[in-house]
């Protein structure tokens, strides 16, 4: 089962309420997104652990039902 | 592999290897787009580096997403701690983030100034 990009901004944005997220679809085929969040919660985290967050909050669908997630993150300025 | 097994493994592997690098395919002959992408990174670098096809492993694959706690492959490591997926690579890649790293570590010389 397929995600859509709405679906993967809902669940980042109901784990990260502040967060500002775009998500782009690159293959067209629910399979293949980049993702870019800029949250105040990811200030003083390694991106590891900045990227870990995300991937929490998409509640182990990453690698999973989402096969790739392009991901940026950044605290806002 | 029972999973301790597997866990006790990658633990060796990735302080034998000072680059350590468990992808989809090998360096030669890479079957994932993002693997093939932090091999050349790491070749471009200059950089001697051991991998683990994950593909050939399954309780390898399950086994180094939980020690990580990261959902995805490729995997790289350097000193034994876990740097991150391509994308993280190629953006320390690209802010010369990862030569430091590596230089610090002395598995890269820092260029001539």
């Amino acid at each position: 089962m397929a995600m859509s990009a709405a679906d993967i901004e809902a669940l980042i944005k109901t784990a990260l309420p502040d967060a500002r997220v775009t998500v782009e679809d690159l293959a067209g085929d629910g399979d293949h997104y980049a993702a870019t969040v800029i949250s105040e919660r990811f200030r003083g985290l390694s991106r590891v652990r900045q990227h870990q967050m995300v991937y929490g909050a998409l509640q182990g669908r990453m690698g999973d039902t989402l096969h790739a997630l392009a991901l940026q993150t950044s605290v806002p300025d | 592999m029972e999973n301790s097994k597997v866990i006790d493994r990658i633990k060796g592997e990735i302080s034998e290897n000072p680059v350590m690098l468990y992808m989809k395919g090998t360096a030669m002959f890479p079957q994932c787009g993002f693997s093939a992408r932090v091999v050349q990174i790491l070749t471009h670098l200059g950089v001697t580096f051991k991998t683990a096809n994950v593909l050939e492993d399954a309780e390898l694959r399950e086994g180094v997403k939980q020690f990580s706690n990261w959902p995805t492959i490729p995997q790289l490591y350097i000193k034994g701690e876990f740097v991150g997926g391509c994308d993280i690579v190629t953006e320390m890649f690209q802010s010369g983030e990862l030569q430091t790293m590596l230089e610090h570590h002395g598995i890269i010389k820092a260029p001539a100034a």
